[in-house]
């Protein structure tokens, strides 16, 4: 490698990033009132889970699950049916079960019955659609009036904060597991296989084993998000997963926009920021009028332009080249 | 010891493609034997190597690896025995994992992926010890993604994750033929090193005739799926490169290609 670059040319390239900061910031301080500023904060935490589990797949695996919209509303139905039925601690429990389950069984259509792995996600999901109306009997259940992880913490931690400080702990659990885990030895197997799967198996790692155990840890954090999420509002929806894919990948390529390094902790501390500051921007925007009917048109435009970006990019070069030409 | 008893491979049967690469291939590699494998392009040398290591299945006949018949085997499962090394040197490492993390990874070749730390304290100081054998400078950048190491260098370290637990049985296809010519002799030093210090049973294709030669003690010659002759003992040690060329031409039936005879 070559030697360190000065400074200051570290401060350049950081400029962007510490604007984007800048701005962020300033726009949370004066154009929202407090209660906005800690319920985004919230939601960006229940919706850190989300954002950590297509991590597992889009970015550790490197293989699309199109499932999350599916297994999200799996977590919902089944952590909203228990609270409704008095026990949100096992609705938690179960909405994880139940994702992983889900997640192996895309896993096992892709590697074992050699389905490509964007119609594995889609016909887990179509399944899903069915099992999730099944679970729920109904579409909407109101948790109104019942037990959930937050209101059971409404006492411990204060009437203002109790929300967020449940989200955190939830979220601090699952990301030091997570952690913990890509650092053993099944978890460097599981990104070694998303990073080269020839070495994986000429290193006597059942690569396909490994890929199944992956979707399973993505959609059981993606279903544990639906639970929590649907316990936080109190409400569950069978429409609550359409679009969280789409949602969960903005706030990873926000994250990236933070954190470069390819490590583990910076994977992870990036999903997170990203699915935080996903949030803030979205309520910035509904605070100067969007509607909240464009918050998924919102979300698709991030990754569009995210994903579009290089060829945007060449594209004004190109532009530019053959203005710079036309005036000589 | 490896045993292939008339292993044939067909791709694409019963199309207008259909191509016989192995075709009724016997061959005995004892222990300790490193042998070197040649033949022209096509000539179903890489295949051979497919078949051994499980990456394709054969279509008849059976190998034996120590007496075990391995033909069923899965590639991973076959892994733990045999170690591997291809053409392209990003193949055999994870970029973006660092080199003790690869190392990890090779360290616990044909256990069980557990629960356990990755990469133990102990285990690094072994790492470090035999980075430093490769004499590469690797020792000291452990902690550096692969991705960002040269062609040679990842070579070199995944040489050292094949052989970091001594596998039965080392492949090498063409292992140095993508470096530069002065890291494909530093590489093919190491290799030299590292399988005579552990006395591993090796199978190397190579392009380069003269290594064919000066490289092990069997040489093999591969010519449209079949082995065409071998070479090895009394005859081997006296031979030339121009002896072989001859040897090939009136035994193989084509022509070494330029490629071969530049080398
Ligand atoms: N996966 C494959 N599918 C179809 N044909 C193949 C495949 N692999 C190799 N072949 C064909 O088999 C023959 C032998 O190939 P190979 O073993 O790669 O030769 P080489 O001796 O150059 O390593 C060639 O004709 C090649 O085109
Ligand atoms: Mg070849």
């Amino acid at each position: 490698m070559g030697p360190d670059k000065p400074t200051y040319k570290k401060i350049i390239r950081l400029a962007p990033k510490l604007i984007i900061v800048i701005a962020l910031l300033l726009l949370i301080n004066f154009t929202m009132m407090e209660s906005v500023v800690i319920g985004t904060l919230e939601k960006g935490l229940v919706f850190s889970l989300l954002a950590l589990g297509i991590f597992i797949s889009f970015r550790i695996l490197d293989i699309p699950d199109l499932s999350v919209d599916g297994t999200f509303t799996l977590g919902v139905a089944v952590s909203v049916m228990n609270a409704f039925n008095g026990s949100p601690i096992k609705g938690i429990i179960l909405a994880v079960v139940a994702g992983a389950v889900a997640g192996c069984v895309t896993g096992i259509l892709i590697t074992k019955l050699n389905v490509q792995p964007i119609l594995a996600g889609i016909i887990t999901m179509t399944a899903l659609y069915s099992i999730n109306l099944t679970i729920m009997e109904r579409p909407n259940i109101s948790l109104y009036r019942k037990d959930t992880i937050y209101t059971m913490a409404k006492d411990i931690f204060g009437e203002d904060y109790y929300k967020l400080v449940v989200s955190a702990i939830v979220l601090l659990i699952a990301s030091l597991l997570l952690f913990m885990f890509l650092k053993t030895q099944a978890g460097m197997s599981l990104r070694a296989t998303g990073d080269n799967e020839y070495m994986v198996r000429a290193s006597s790692i059942n690569s396909d084993r490994m890929k199944i155990l992956g979707f399973a840890i993505a959609n059981a954090l993606v279903s544990l998000s639906g639970a929590m999420y649907t316990q936080y509002s109190s409400a569950g929806d069978s429409n609550s997963g359409t679009g969280m894919l789409v949602v969960g990948l903005a706030s990873i390529i926000i994250g990236e926009i933070f954190f470069t390094k390819h490590t583990i902790l910076f994977g992870i501390l990036s999903a997170i920021t990203g699915a935080i500051a996903y949030r803030y921007i979205l309520a910035f925007a509904m605070n100067l009028g969007m509607d909240s009917n464009y918050t998924k048109l919102f979300s698709a435009v991030i990754v569009a332009v995210a994903i579009a970006l290089p060829a945007i990019k060449q594209l004004i070069g190109r532009t530019a080249k053959r203005f710079s030409k036309e005036n000589r | 010891m490896l045993k292939l008893e008339n292993v044939s491979i067909t791709f694409n049967k019963g199309t207008v493609n259909e191509k016989k690469a192995l075709d009724n291939v016997s061959l005995t590699v004892e222990d300790g034997d490193f042998i070197t494998v040649i033949g022209s392009n096509g000539a179903g040398k890489s295949t051979l190597m497919n078949a051994v290591s499980g990456t394709y299945e054969i279509d008849k006949g059976k190998i034996f690896l120590d007496d075990k018949n391995i033909t069923r085997l899965k590639e991973y499962q076959r892994a733990r025995f045999i170690g591997r090394l291809f053409q392209d040197p990003l193949r055999g490492t994870a970029p973006n994992m660092t080199i003790e993390e690869n190392l990890g990874l090779a360290y616990s070749r044909g256990k069980r992926r557990s629960l356990n730390i990755g990469i133990k304290r102990k285990d690094l100081n072994l790492f470090r010890e035999k980075l430093s054998e490769l004499g590469l400078g690797l020792e000291d950048r452990m902690k550096t993604p692969v991705g960002l190491l040269s062609g040679g260098q990842r070579q070199a370290l995944t040489l050292l994750m094949a052989t970091i637990v001594t596998p039965k049985l080392l492949l090498l296809d063409e292992h140095t033929a993508a470096l530069d010519p002065k890291t494909a002799a530093k590489v093919m030093e190491i290799t030299e090193k590292i399988v005579k210090e552990n006395n591993i049973t090796t199978l190397m294709i190579t392009h380069n005739v003269s290594n064919a030669l000066a490289y092990g003690n069997r040489t093999i010659v591969l010519s449209q799926g079949r082995l065409a002759f071998a070479l090895e003992g009394e005859q081997r040690k006296n031979m030339t490169v121009e002896g072989l060329m001859k040897l090939y031409s009136d035994n193989a039936g084509d022509a070494f290609t330029d490629k071969m005879l530049l080398d």
